[in-house]
């Protein structure tokens, strides 16, 4: 498969060190092995020669061989080790030569034998699983770590590259690497220190069990947390500090520190904030950025720190001054570098902004605040990466739960057109997070809900409510139900009309509670103001009486139940889709049960719908009265009127009241 | 004008401070007196390189440079308001005792908001604002967060503060910035170009606002010996990184110069000119010369004070009379000697050698001494040979039987004639970088080509004086008699038995008190001569008093007896002889170092605040 043409003469001389590895006399072949190392070193063409030249097979014969000298197994690891260090082509190669199996099986306590495999499993082509198709490996790795500085630094190197998966934690957790690893963050080589560290933030990384493993493990008398802090110092190299603060923040989130412990509102948090700063590298900037969103995500507190914390608010408005205007026009190496890291930059920047406003008002103020921000937003929602587009949108999501934003900067900025725009056509994660945001740009006090209405957009969401993601469905039928809420007829009837009565009840039996419970939430928007109820009740009466009894005698959470409940009390607000209710035994007989059932919310419900059956100021509404007291609807409002819940008690007594009048 | 609640700083306006110190301290409290040991415990710790002398830390409010609706309690670190608070021409300070020092380099002080105060409540009492108080200062207000600076208006900062929170103030002298924490939180740099000489300062405004101070008498909620730490880092990065650019060569010249000169001044011969031939470097001293020296001071450094006297007159002709003070410092040793039983004079009466003086305990006599606080030193000069050493390239041919000669000839009680050859052959022949036997001692490790002083300061205890002199270099001009040979028999036991005036010999005791009336006779001479000199008087007392004592060792002024004290008088005979040979009385090496070490501490008087972190000790292992 090789059509590699090589000139002649590159190809003889690179033919003399292969065939001299076939020679007869072992001590030929040792000094023909250490002449190609010889060769080799810096020379990728060299490399790609001898490996096209088949040496590899040779060199790990030669390595496998037990009548080889151990020296001569020491010179062929090296000159592997020093191929597998040329282009990734080479890498391919080696690893086609079947050099891991090789080198696992060969002697590898030489510590040759394990920089070569290091390097051929940090390269991004080398496939991750071949570290844990033989079982055997693994153990064997753990039992070498205390060999030397050299094997400690190579297997843990090793380990953290290759654990990208549970299942990989798992397979390393249950071999022991906890424990093994442990004692290596004391070690006296800096190397040591950094890869053991880099292992247990891969480790730790959304895995629980790990990080509860972990905060209970010492390390020479001392809680890892602990060392983990000292690590975290100042005078310590960034890349360390990063590092802990990332092993501090998985155990965190893993729920194995609480967020109020020092260790994490005063080293952790302080020590990633100092990584935004303008004086680290831009890719330090990034993961401190990232890290740092992370951290503080489900918690408020922390977010309240993080945003007085050496102004970092402040701080990520130069995330998106890159590449900068001086760069540009002196040093192109420096434009070069700034255009590489821009965009992870900014995706960085607005990940922590979202993370930062996703809770406390005052926070989102500040960060609407920060020069040209919502400008920064409207063009990241078009930029063209997916990454930045993800995270502007996820930052206009977290803003957008700010009613005050939404009446203000939201909609001096027009953000609902970008927003549209990024709907029309994304992957499914940016989708998501743009019509979560659109939701609230639905909610009746938002001004931006007229354009957007204008705009066309309830096709758009009744597709999102056909989508497989639960998110999705939830995220369409939810701004559909902002979109009925108060609105006039002719909106309700668009919205009725393009989701389809058979996409409604569909819907209604969604296997997503969520779903559901958004579905119930628009009918029973769509079901409010009387004369809607009627119109709704007399072209879908039928169906909705029909969905709303299953509901009823289903499996639900009393969440569920209630707003069918509610869905039943306003259709009996209306004039004729009343009698759907009275002439339904069935359902009168579930508002009877549910009345006396042990659940207030659901008393409450169904008395309201009693309620406003019975209500004196309307046509027939004696005769209902008289239905509903033969049905012993009376006693049991009797008995209400004596409940302990207040609510219920006055619900029950008005409803009383009817009778009496 | 000072809003309420603000913590600040506020420059010096009355240049001319009163010293306030503990005025109002309650001595007799032990509590107290806990809490000021700890004080200084934790700012000798934050500020290594502040000078109290000369640049006092603010330990306290000021209970002088306050406005008269400031009160203070609890030994001048709690502050609370008695004014009106109506507005804010209510407002009043107070300001710490002294003013930051930029020794410091950071600096950093908390306060504790006891209470934000409640309501209004009507005053007595007019206030005058002390004026031009508040000008020029900076500060961080409770109610808005804000920053002011400079009087001026208010600048958005940080969140508000209220009851119960810790606010900090942390001052970096190095590039005039200033940020606050609050609860242990850095809030970010609130000010920029901060001028020098400001004072710790709250202001308050509200009746019931109380804050507590905490210059250093507690822990500090902010870690802020991880952030000076940084700056350490960072300072000693620039060190380290301080480009040298084209001028490398140079540089290695002037260091290597610098290496030598302080080997040959010191006197380690075989190592200066190992190094030399290394480095390919002249030496401006004659060997022999060197030499000498090297051998006079190691006489008066074993004791041999009347050898050292003898060898000095009989090498350098003219120079102790040309130096009376010298003599006679050298003669007050020697007696001292006599009594400690070194001396020759007294020891050639003993039958046994003395048993503990000999030996030459703790550091190397002619180690630089910078700071008494250097316990490494000594082994820095002991490494140093043997660092020349190690870059000898093995370049002489001559038979080379080391370490069974060095050995045997050290571990042997008496010297036999062999293992005198053996170190003899061993000590002309200079190659080497042989693999040492990890077994052997110290001293025995070391290449031959490294001096013997050093072995034999590092390790004197153990060392037998008769390997030592075949060990060194010179074989030509002996005039280290047999008896030395008899000297080194005892002296590696039992150096604390008793010890017993000039051995305990009574001839010489004798001889000692002839000696003592001789040195008498000096004295007048001198007075005669010169006119009456207080410190030889003073020498002379000391010296004589060691007979009034039964156990001279454990007296008084027993301290003259210990061997240390041969260390100054040796380096002012050596400094003397190279003076005579015009040749620079200092290595420079030491110059540069005392250099170093005024710079540092003339960039505290200029207020430069990195100085905190270029201590001179540092860089000293």
């Amino acid at each position: 498969t090789k059509c590699v043409h090589l000139p002649p003469e590159v190809t003889a001389t690179s033919r003399h060190y292969v065939d001299r590895l076939f020679d007869p006399d072992p001590q030929k072949v040792l000094q023909g092995v250490i002449d190609m190392k010889n060769a080799v070193i810096g020379n990728n063409k060299q490399k790609a020669n001898l490996i096209v030249l088949g040496a590899v097979p040779r060199l790990l014969y030669l390595l496998q061989q037990g009548s080889s000298s151990s020296e001569l197994r020491a010179e062929c690891a090296v000159v592997l080790g020093s191929l597998a260090m040329g282009t990734e082509n080479n890498i391919k190669s080696l690893v086609d030569c079947h050099i891991i199996p090789a080198l696992l099986q060969g002697r590898l306590s030489l510590s040759a034998c394990l920089r070569c495999l290091r390097t051929v499993f940090i390269s991004p082509v080398t496939p991750v699983q071949l570290l844990y198709t033989d079982p055997t490996v693994i153990p064997h790795l753990m039992s070498l770590l205390s060999r030397s500085q050299r094997t400690q630094e190579y297997i843990t190197q090793i380990f953290s590259h290759c654990c990208k998966t549970p299942e990989h934690q798992t397979v390393l957790f249950n071999h022991g690497a906890i424990q093994n690893i442990a004692p290596l963050l004391i070690s006296p080589s800096y190397k040591v220190r950094m890869q053991a560290l880099k292992c247990f933030s891969v480790l730790a990384y959304e895995n629980t069990q790990v990080s509860m493993t972990l905060v209970n493990v010492l390390v020479d008398e001392e809680l890892l947390s602990q060392v983990f802090v000292r690590m975290m110092q100042r005078d310590q190299p960034i890349d360390m500090q990063l590092t802990a603060a990332k092993c501090l923040t998985y155990m965190c989130r893993a729920g194995a520190i609480r967020t109020d412990d020092s260790c994490i509102v005063l080293k952790t948090l302080p020590c990633l904030v100092r990584m935004c700063s303008k004086e680290r590298l831009l890719e330090e900037r990034v993961e401190g950025a990232e890290t740092l969103a992370y951290l503080m995500e489900p918690d408020v507190e922390l977010q309240r720190i993080a945003s007085v914390t050496d102004h970092l608010v402040a701080m990520l408005a130069d995330y998106f001054k890159y590449p900068s205007s001086v760069s540009a026009i002196t040093d192109i190496k420096r434009l070069d570098h700034d255009l590489k890291h821009a965009h992870e930059l900014r995706q960085a920047a607005f990940k922590l902004y979202a993370s930062l406003g996703s809770n406390d008002e005052d926070i989102r103020k500040k960060i609407t605040e920060t020069e040209n921000m919502m400008d920064r937003i409207v063009s990241g929602l078009s930029e063209s990466s997916v990454k930045v587009r993800l995270a502007a949108v996820r930052c206009l999501h977290s803003l957008s739960r700010s009613v005050q934003q939404l009446r203000t900067s939201f909609h001096d900025h027009a953000v609902w057109k970008p927003l549209m725009k990024l709907l029309q056509n994304a992957p499914d994660e940016v989708l998501v997070m743009a019509s979560s945001t659109l939701c609230n740009l639905l909610l009746e006090f938002s001004p931006s809900k007229e354009p957007i209405l204008e705009s066309g957009v309830i096709e758009l969401l009744c597709s999102l409510t056909q989508s497989d993601s639960p998110a999705l469905r939830v995220n369409g039928i939810w701004a559909l139900m902002n979109m009925a809420f108060q609105a006039d007829q002719k909106v309700k009837g668009e919205i009725v009309r393009a989701l389809g009565t058979e996409q409604l009840f569909r819907l209604l039996s969604d296997p997503d509670s969520n779903v559901l419970m958004k579905t119930l939430g628009l009918l029973r928007n769509l079901l409010s103001t009387r004369p809607h109820i009627d119109q709704v009740m007399s072209s879908h009466g039928k169906q909705i009486m029909q969905a709303v009894t299953l509901i009823l005698e289903g499996e639900h959470s009393i969440e569920v139940k209630e707003q069918t409940l509610c869905i039943l009390a306003n259709i009996a607000d209306g004039n004729t889709a009343k009698e759907l209710i009275m002439t339904n035994d069935d359902i009168l007989q579930k508002i009877k049960y549910y009345m006396a059932h042990s659940n207030v919310k659901l008393q409450l419900a169904a008395t309201f719908c009693i309620s406003n059956l019975i209500w004196n100021e309307e046509d027939g509404s004696q005769e209902r009265q008289d239905k509903l007291r033969e049905l012993g609807f009376v006693d049991i409002l009797h008995k209400l009127t004596q409940a302990s819940d207040p609510n219920l008690c006055d619900r029950a007594k008005t409803a009383m009241q009817q009778y009496l009048a | 004008d000072i809003t309420p609640l603000s913590i600040s700083l506020s420059p010096c306006i009355n240049p001319k401070m009163a010293e306030l110190g503990a005025g109002s301290l309650l001595l007799g409290d032990p509590a107290f007196n806990y809490q000021e040991a700890e004080l200084n415990e934790r700012l000798k710790r934050l500020y290594p390189a502040v000078n109290e002398d000369e640049t006092p830390l603010p330990r306290s409010w000021s209970p002088k440079d306050k406005y008269s609706y400031i009160g203070l309690s609890q030994n001048n670190l709690r502050v609370h308001y008695k004014g009106h608070g109506k507005n804010h021409k209510d407002a009043a300070s107070v300001r710490a005792t002294h003013p930051i020092p930029a020794a410091c380099g950071i600096y950093y002080f908390e306060v504790k908001i006891v209470s934000k105060g409640l309501d209004f409540l009507s005053s007595l009492l007019p206030l005058s604002p002390i004026p031009g108080w508040d000008k020029h200062s900076y500060g961080y207000h409770g109610d808005d967060g804000h920053s002011f600076c400079s009087s001026g208006t208010g600048q958005p900062y940080g969140p508000t503060f209220t009851t119960g929170d810790v606010i900090g103030c942390c001052v970096n002298l190095i590039n005039n910035t200033c940020f606050y924490t609050k609860n242990g939180i850095s809030l970010g740099v609130a000010f920029t170009d901060l001028p020098p000489n400001l004072y710790p300062t709250v202001g308050l405004q509200t009746p019931g606002e109380i804050v507590d101070a905490n210059f250093g008498q507690q822990p500090f909620v902010f870690d802020i010996e991880d952030y000076m730490s940084e700056w350490r880092a960072k300072i000693h990065g620039m060190i380290a990184r301080f480009p040298i650019g084209e001028r490398l060569g140079e540089w290695q010249a002037v260091l290597q110069n610098m290496v030598s000169t302080y080997l040959v001044h010191h006197g380690y011969c075989a190592t200066a000119t190992a190094f030399a031939r290394a480095t390919e470097t002249l030496i401006q001293e004659d060997q022999t010369s060197i030499k000498n020296r090297q051998r006079i001071q190691k006489l008066v450094l074993a004791g041999r004070v009347g050898e050292a006297i003898e060898a000095t007159q009989q090498l350098y002709p003219g120079l102790l009379e040309h130096n009376p003070n010298l003599l006679f410092m050298l003669k007050c040793r020697q007696f001292v000697e006599m009594v400690n039983g070194t001396d020759s004079e007294v020891r050639c009466f003993s039958i046994r050698s003395p048993k503990s003086q000999d030996s030459y305990p703790g550091s190397p006599s002619l180690s630089p001494r910078h700071g008494a606080t250097n316990p490494n030193l000594h082994s820095a000069g002991a490494d140093s040979p043997t660092c020349s050493n190690g870059v000898t390239p093995p370049n002489k041919n001559k038979s080379h039987n080391k370490y069974p000669g060095v050995s045997s000839a050290s571990s042997s009680s008496s010297s036999s004639p062999s293992s005198v050859n053996y170190s003899e052959s061993n000590s002309t022949d200079s190659t080497k970088s042989q693999p040492h036997s990890g077994t052997s001692n110290q001293e025995e490790t070391s290449d031959s080509e490294m001096e013997i002083e050093a072995e034999h300061y590092t390790n004197g205890v153990a060392e037998n004086p008769s390997a030592r002199i075949m060990n060194g270099t010179y074989k030509h001009q002996e005039i280290l008699q047999a008896q030395d040979i008899s000297l080194g028999n005892g002296v590696a036991e039992d150096s604390c038995a008793s010890r017993q005036l000039c051995g305990g010999n009574q001839a010489a005791t004798e001889r000692m008190i002839q000696f003592g009336r001789e040195l008498q006779g000096l004295n007048e001479q001198l007075c005669r001569e010169y006119g009456k000199n207080v410190t030889h008087k003073k020498m002379l007392q000391d010296a004589f008093s060691l007979l009034a004592y039964s156990d001279p060792w454990n007296c008084p002024v027993g301290q003259q007896l210990d061997p240390m004290q041969r260390e100054n008088i040796c380096s002012a005979l050596n400094s003397a002889i190279l003076e005579s040979q015009n040749l620079p009385k200092q290595p420079p090496l030491m110059l540069a170092l005392g250099q170093a070490t005024e710079c540092v501490q003339l960039m505290a008087r200029v207020r430069s605040g990195s100085c905190s972190f270029a201590r001179v000790d540092n860089f000293l292992h």
